[in-house]
């Protein structure tokens, strides 16, 4: 008897599908990966359902409501290996902007009726709910990176996903340092590679997709900034977007919004 | 006991093949249709009250972020509304390329709409990979022409999901025409690709379902619609986009899920395809205009099922207006235009692949934004989706109720519906059932 493929299925909580639309995008592979697992459970793609539990879970999304936060318990309890994929599953995302401010002005500035609207104070990342077997970073997540981490999984070992910063992709590619030559304010030193550094590579300066690098060294990249003529409010916003609430991120954000005049 | 006399429930509780999560619910009662609910669920992220404070020019990233099948068309609505609050016009090579990037998003889309979500309805297969088994040549096709509109947006935004080289006033860094040159032959296979695409969905059975719509899309008068025009409808609307809020408001319906966007006096009009299609038939190259008539479509359409061959028809636009874009190409002086900010407000619409899309932004004099409002085709289409399915489940009870249950969910379908977009100003509720 030929070996069980394994399970695939793919959960969303907030979010905006572009880091499972991923996987729909390997136009290349998606056939041959759809011959080594079973995609079990994918609801953008198929309305076929196979029940849990599931060898490989792939995450999508922030948790914001209640609801949500209980659902991702089931998730976890039916996945053999939980593997978050993207800013939002890993750092709460952009909708984790809510968590520098008052949410319940956020739903009645949006909303009519507030009171219809279930949601959590902040947007955490599914690692702050139950135990996760890899993090895969972006926004959106990497074509590559994603088939590198489905192929670690097949054969069973940990993925190869560099945790350095996007200076190392510039370098490698012989991109010229848009801080260094062009005095663009630039997040690359301390944002972790991934995308194949392509802000840079289009002359802008890199705005943190892919969330802190291992290590990185915020105050010293601030003080760049400052001397290049960034003001304390661009760093606290230059922080806080897609990976807001990722601890290295979220302390930047923080001090320079306390240092502001 | 005839089927007249019994209560049934038609419940889906997770829509597949749309991006997002809604669920779905018909209710009948003695043979007629008691109730129909497009349940979103999708949690709220509150994008126009966390733009409030940001800078204009980051706007265009950030909206980029409610959908990642459709981040062009958030880019385009707010790179405009921001323009126009400035006093801004960006014309020339600069709008080219932005017509050129929109044509790669709605390549990308649709190709990915009509094989991977919408074909299998037709087929009766799960999916698109149950569907490849007996046509694997059919998902081919798509799957390649999905990617070259991917390469496309590649080339000139970055990357398909989030592309990160639009800006306020244009582009980051603009190609050159020795780097738009391979794409020619990849969009001419495109066009082959997006006929042959037309005659497959062509030859599907669709349902004999029609509707008097209020269609409404973008009408400019050189071209087919992406980032310009007025809005308007195929019941005498005609105006500039700046007005658009005096003609259409978000209601508020009592134990529904959603605020249903409506034309003031008038109730539920349609967004998307169909409506850019009927309002702009004669705008369409020759090309398409010919495999329309091919495939059995008027000048107007009105059976939603239908919307997949009128997809069709879009690729081969989208594909034709690529190639003639790149055709005449000379790189603009500058990648952008410079924009200073300005105290006051901005408007600004774009035709997402799904529809008419509407960005207003107030910002101040430093740029700071004050003030955001979005309006995304999922919103304005909800009302027509449920109505559609208030007229077509009262013929179809003699189906089982799987395959009623599945024609309900293709209807659905019909619409390409963006939950994720659409839930940042749909009312949420909770459903317990």
């Amino acid at each position: 008897m030929a070996p069980r493929r394994p399970k695939l299925a793919v959960f969303k909580f907030a979010s905006c599908d572009g880091c499972q639309l991923t996987l729909l995008n390997c136009e290349d592979e998606l056939l041959a990966i759809a011959g080594e697992v079973e995609i079990a459970n994918f609801l953008e793609a198929s309305r076929a359902v196979v029940k849990g539990p599931y060898d490989l879970a792939l995450v999508e999304g922030s948790i914001t409501t209640p609801e949500d936060a209980e659902r991702i318990h089931k998730v976890r309890r039916m996945s053999r290996t939980l593997v978050t994929i993207g800013a939002c599953a890993t750092a709460g995302g952009i909708q984790g902007l809510r968590n520098f401010k008052d949410v319940h002005e956020f739903v009645s500035s949006v909303y009519a009726t507030p009171e219809y609207i279930s949601t959590l104070e902040a947007s955490t990342p599914i690692a702050q709910h139950v135990r996760v077997d890899f993090e895969l970073r972006g926004c959106p997540i990497s074509r590559a990176q994603l088939l590198e981490v489905l192929g670690a999984f097949l054969r069973g070992r940990r993925p190869n996903i560099p945790t350095y910063s996007l200076c190392f992709e510039c370098k490698r590619q012989g991109t010229v340092c848009v801080m260094v030559a062009h005095g663009t304010p630039c997040l690359g030193p301390v944002t972790q590679a991934g995308c194949g550094a392509l802000c840079p590579s289009y002359h802008r300066g890199c705005y943190g997709c892919f969330g802190p690098m291992e290590s990185p060294n915020t105050a010293s990249l601030g003080a760049r900034w400052e001397a290049m003529g960034a003001a304390r409010p661009d760093l606290v916003r230059a922080f806080r977007t897609y990976n807001a609430a990722a601890i290295p991120f979220r302390a930047a954000s923080e001090a320079y919004e306390q240092q502001e005049p | 006991m005839s089927s007249k006399s019994r209560s049934r429930t038609i419940k889906v509780d997770a829509l597949a093949r749309v991006e997002g999560e809604g669920g779905l619910t018909v209710r009948l009662r003695g043979g007629k249709v008691a109730d129909v609910k497009l349940r979103i669920y999708e949690p709220p992220r509150f994008f126009e009250a966390f733009l409030r404070g940001r800078d204009f020019r980051e706007v265009p990233d950030i909206t980029a972020r409610i959908c990642g099948i459709c981040p062009v068309a958030y880019q385009m609505s707010s790179t405009h509304a921001m323009e126009a609050a400035c006093g801004v016009k960006v014309e020339g090579s600069l709008r080219a390329l932005r017509r050129l990037l929109y044509c790669g998003e709605w390549i990308e889309s649709h190709a990915l709409h009509v094989y991977m979500l919408h074909a299998p309805d037709f087929l009766g297969y799960e999916s698109a990979i149950h569907m490849a088994a007996d046509h694997a040549e059919a998902v081919q096709q798509g799957l390649e022409l999905k990617r070259i509109g991917n390469e496309l947006m590649t080339l000139l935004g970055g990357r398909e999901v989030h592309p990160i080289n639009v800006r306020v006033g244009g582009f980051y860094r603009v190609p050159t025409r020795r780097e738009l040159e391979p794409m020619v032959k990849r969009l001419e296979r495109a066009l082959d690709l997006s006929l042959e695409t037309v005659r497959f969905v062509a030859g599907f059975d669709f349902p004999d379902f029609e509707r008097d719509y209020e269609f409404v899309a973008l009408r400019h008068p050189d071209e087919y619609p992406f980032n310009e025009g007025r809005v308007v409808s195929s019941r005498g609307l005609d105006i500039p986009v700046s007005e658009y809020e005096d003609h259409f408001i978000e209601e508020h319906v009592p134990h529904s899920t959603a605020l249903h966007s409506v034309r003031k006096g008038h109730g539920a009009y349609y967004v998307g395809p169909m409506a850019r299609y009927s309002l702009n038939f004669d705008a369409l190259p020759e090309v398409a205009q010919a495999a329309a008539r091919e495939a059995g479509l008027g000048p107007v359409c009105r059976n939603p099922f239908k919307s997949i061959v009128v997809r069709a028809v879009e690729l081969v636009f989208a594909c034709h207006e690529a190639l003639r874009i790149i055709g005449s190409y000379e790189p603009p002086e500058r990648p952008a235009e410079a924009v200073a900010p300005r105290a006051g407000t901005g408007h600004g619409a774009s035709e997402a692949p799904r529809g008419l899309l509407y960005h207003r932004y107030r910002i101040d004099g430093s740029g700071t934004v004050e003030a955001a409002k979005i309006v995304a085709p999922t919103s304005q289409n909800q009302k027509t989706v449920e109505n559609d399915l208030w007229h077509l489940v009262p013929s179809h009870l003699d189906l089982p109720k799987d395959e009623l249950t599945w024609r309900c969910e293709q209807a659905v379908r019909n619409y390409d519906p963006c939950i994720s977009c659409s839930a940042h100003f749909l009312k949420l509720e909770v459903v317990e059932e």
